[in-house]
């Protein structure tokens, strides 16, 4: 015998310290300090509802012209054609408007549903999606809680349509086209953890202007977009009871079960077949 | 009704071809009632078919963008795949647990689950918006491990690899490749104990599939068991299935079956009741459980309560008691009823969970359009249709060729 018993598990102890070690001492420098989510400022107070976000959204993705405002309902969803709209509620502090795109979610329900990564949460914050990956099973739209995704069924060579917070224009540019071009700054674009600190100062500063919830803050486990309201945010459509943790977190109990499911479930089959093995030698006929 | 074809694959090429080529020939009348239905609606789904790869999914189905998955994927994979798993569920018994009476229907029920799985993959093949990138999870340049559906994916291709080896001795008996039957025979043990964990956690993984749709799905179908509550019922459903399958073929296929399984036939029917009550009896307590936790009882005077209730006790509850009490009273019928009632329950919860439960609150309802419903059929029609081609020819329910006796 060239190893011995006591030195093999020595060395297996020694490789599997340096693996460990190796991997921690990796980790740890630099990197991700630099790199954070941007996000999107949405202030209900500010918007006037002149949809030209919209037109500006549509222009940047080729998309066709939105409708005049006179055309279209006061509450639509966005579709496969346009990817943000602009909502009226009327509600106890008169005309309030409502910015709807994908939310941009910090762990995102459609990138962990996706089985290609075609849907992918990028290191600066955009959840994009890409053609080359994607098969086209929409279970994506089965998962996202604000049904960002969409689906053109009259294409034989579908795409799914949703707000990219301009990730390709973000290359070039400073900020995404629907924050670049509002007359109104109600929308401001920057590191999410900015947003979230100017959100606070402005309802701080105008406590009776504001209601005291930024919404995306902590819904859905934290969005990209944030919204502040004059209104409460049920009155706006959304959906204030979701709940506070990410959905990915619906399915990791059962992923994490998997593992364990391979290696014991074959194991306890082959002892019960080994222990039944014999059962039919030994028994007599009482069976009929 | 064929003089049960034995050839050796020792022969030369050209007899093989020849072999193979009158195997291809169709058997027995063309006629029948099944042909005269099945043959146009599959006629009908093919240009269908046509239609939805030429001008999109929407030309042909009402999928829409609150709800993006039909019939398609909740009827013929949700559900189909649970009837498939009486595959798992008597490799267990047979395999596993060495119960060598139900032996004799081993065969088919493999060769059933097999054919329910190719198909249903079909099926979701036609629902995919972009189809030409299925092999992206499968190929390795973007694993998207985080997901379930990747789980599912992996584990459908992996369990039909799984079925096929535990059927593959069947068809080496119809070729007489006796020394392929002896390797094949022998990978037999494996692929099942293989098969059955796969099957456990697709079973499961397929319910797993809805939890993140949270609050899109009515609080009475959702909960966070719905993974155990799909794998529990899949045991009951897939052995429904057999026993209903095996009322059929027992008429259909009556002069292949030798008088010796005939006569165990009962006794497996009997078998099989018990156990269908038995793994009911849990899946009911479970759905109490959760009910009774998630204290909904408000929930039960509205309308999707009421038919909550009536899944829950007209078609788990009742089903359970008759098999349970037509299993003491060897009424052999009632369990062939009980099995159907089942079966109809199973199809209720899955379209709950994934269709008619999903966005009940929805302003437009989603109605299949008759075209979905056309091919939706249509799959499982050439499914029977493939079915009744290999039961003709091969071994499945007639005896092995005596020379197959020698390595099992």
């Amino acid at each position: 015998m060239g190893i011995q018993r006591r030195s093999f598990l020595k060395l297996l102890g020694v490789t599997g310290m340096t693996l460990a070690i190796g991997e921690v001492g990796a980790a740890t420098p630099k990197t991700d300090t630099d790199v954070e989510f941007n996000g999107i400022l949405y202030d209900g107070a500010r918007c006037k509802g002149c949809r030209g976000c919209e037109f500006d959204c549509a222009e940047a993705h080729g998309l066709p012209e939105p409708l005049p405002s006179k055309d279209v309902p006061a509450i639509r969803k966005t579709n496969e054609t346009c990817n943000t709209v602009i909502n009226t509620y009327n509600t106890d502090k008169g005309k309030v408007f409502i910015k709807r795109q994908c939310m941009h979610c910090n762990e995102p329900a459609c990138a962990a549903a996706c089985l290609t990564k075609a849907m992918f949460k990028n290191k600066t914050g955009p959840v994009t999606w890409n053609a080359n990956k994607c098969m086209g099973c929409r279970y994506c739209m089965i998962s996202c809680p604000f049904d960002s995704p969409k689906f053109e069924y009259h294409s034989a060579n579908p795409k799914i349509q949703k707000c990219d917070m301009c990730f390709e224009r973000l290359k070039t540019e400073e900020s995404p086209a629907c924050v670049f071009n509002c007359p109104n700054e109600a929308l401001l674009y920057g590191k999410r953890r900015d947003m979230i600190k100017e959100a606070r100062r402005r309802i701080y500063e105008k406590p009776d202007l504001y209601v005291d919830h930024i919404f995306g803050e902590h819904e859905a486990g934290g969005t990209g977009w944030l919204y502040l309201s004059p209104v409460p945010f049920d009155q706006l459509g959304l959906n204030t009871s979701m709940q506070q943790s990410s959905y990915p977190e619906l399915t990791k109990g059962f992923l994490y079960t998997v593992p364990s499911v391979f290696v014991l479930v074959p194991t306890l089959l082959l002892g019960i077949h080994q222990a039944t093995k014999n059962n039919h030698l030994n028994k007599p006929k009482e069976d009929e | 009704m064929n003089n049960n074809p034995q050839m050796a694959l020792d022969h030369d090429s050209a007899s093989i071809w020849k072999f193979l080529l009158g195997e291809m020939r169709p058997k027995g009348k063309f006629f029948t009632p099944f042909n005269i239905i099945s043959v146009p609606i599959i006629l009908l789904a093919a240009v269908i078919i046509i239609i939805r790869f030429w001008k999109g999914i929407g030309a042909v189905s009402n999928v829409n963008q609150d709800i993006p998955w039909g019939l398609w994927k909740g009827f013929n994979v949700v559900t189909g795949v649970a009837f498939a798993g009486g595959a798992y569920v008597l490799t267990f018994m047979v395999y596993i647990l060495n119960m060598r009476k139900y032996q004799s229907i081993i065969r088919v029920t493999v060769l059933n689950g097999f054919l329910a799985y190719a198909f249903y993959a079909g099926a979701l093949v036609l629902d995919l918006g972009r189809p030409w990138h299925i092999f992206n999870p499968i190929i390795g340049n973007s694993f998207g491990a985080s997901s379930v559906l990747f789980l599912v994916a992996w584990h459908f291709l992996l369990y039909m690899v799984a079925q096929l080896i535990e059927f593959s001795p069947t068809i080496a008996e119809w070729l007489g490749a006796r020394r392929a039957h002896k390797i094949l025979s022998g990978m037999t043990m494996a692929a099942v104990i293989f098969g059955i964990t796969l099957s456990m956690l697709h079973q499961s993984g397929l319910g797993a599939l809805f939890l993140m749709a949270k609050e899109k799905i009515h609080p009475l179908w959702y909960s966070e068991f719905i993974p155990i509550m799909f794998l529990v019922s899949s045991i009951f459903a897939g052995i429904s299935m057999v026993i209903l399958e095996g009322s059929i073929s027992d008429k259909v296929f009556f002069d292949q079956i030798s008088d010796k399984n005939k006569k165990a036939q009962n006794g497996i029917v009997r078998g099989l009741s018990k156990i269908c009550a038995g793994t009911m009896f849990a899946y009911f307590f479970l759905q109490l459980l959760v009910f009774v936790h998630k204290q909904q009882w408000d929930l039960l005077s509205t309308g999707m309560g009421q038919w909550f209730l009536l899944e829950m006790l007209g078609f788990v509850l009742l089903p359970m008691i008759l098999f349970f009490i037509s299993y003491r009273n060897n009424n052999i019928t009632m369990i062939k009823v009980a099995a159907v009632i089942t079966m109809i329950g199973v199809i209720m919860n899955r379209l709950n969970v994934s269709i008619i439960g999903y966005r009940w609150d929805a302003a437009v309802r989603y109605v299949p359009s008759w075209m979905e419903v056309v091919v939706a059929l249509a799959v499982i029609f050439t499914q029977i249709w493939i079915f009744r081609w290999v039961i003709n020819r091969m071994p499945v329910l007639r005896d092995s060729p005596s020379w197959a006796n020698e390595h099992q």
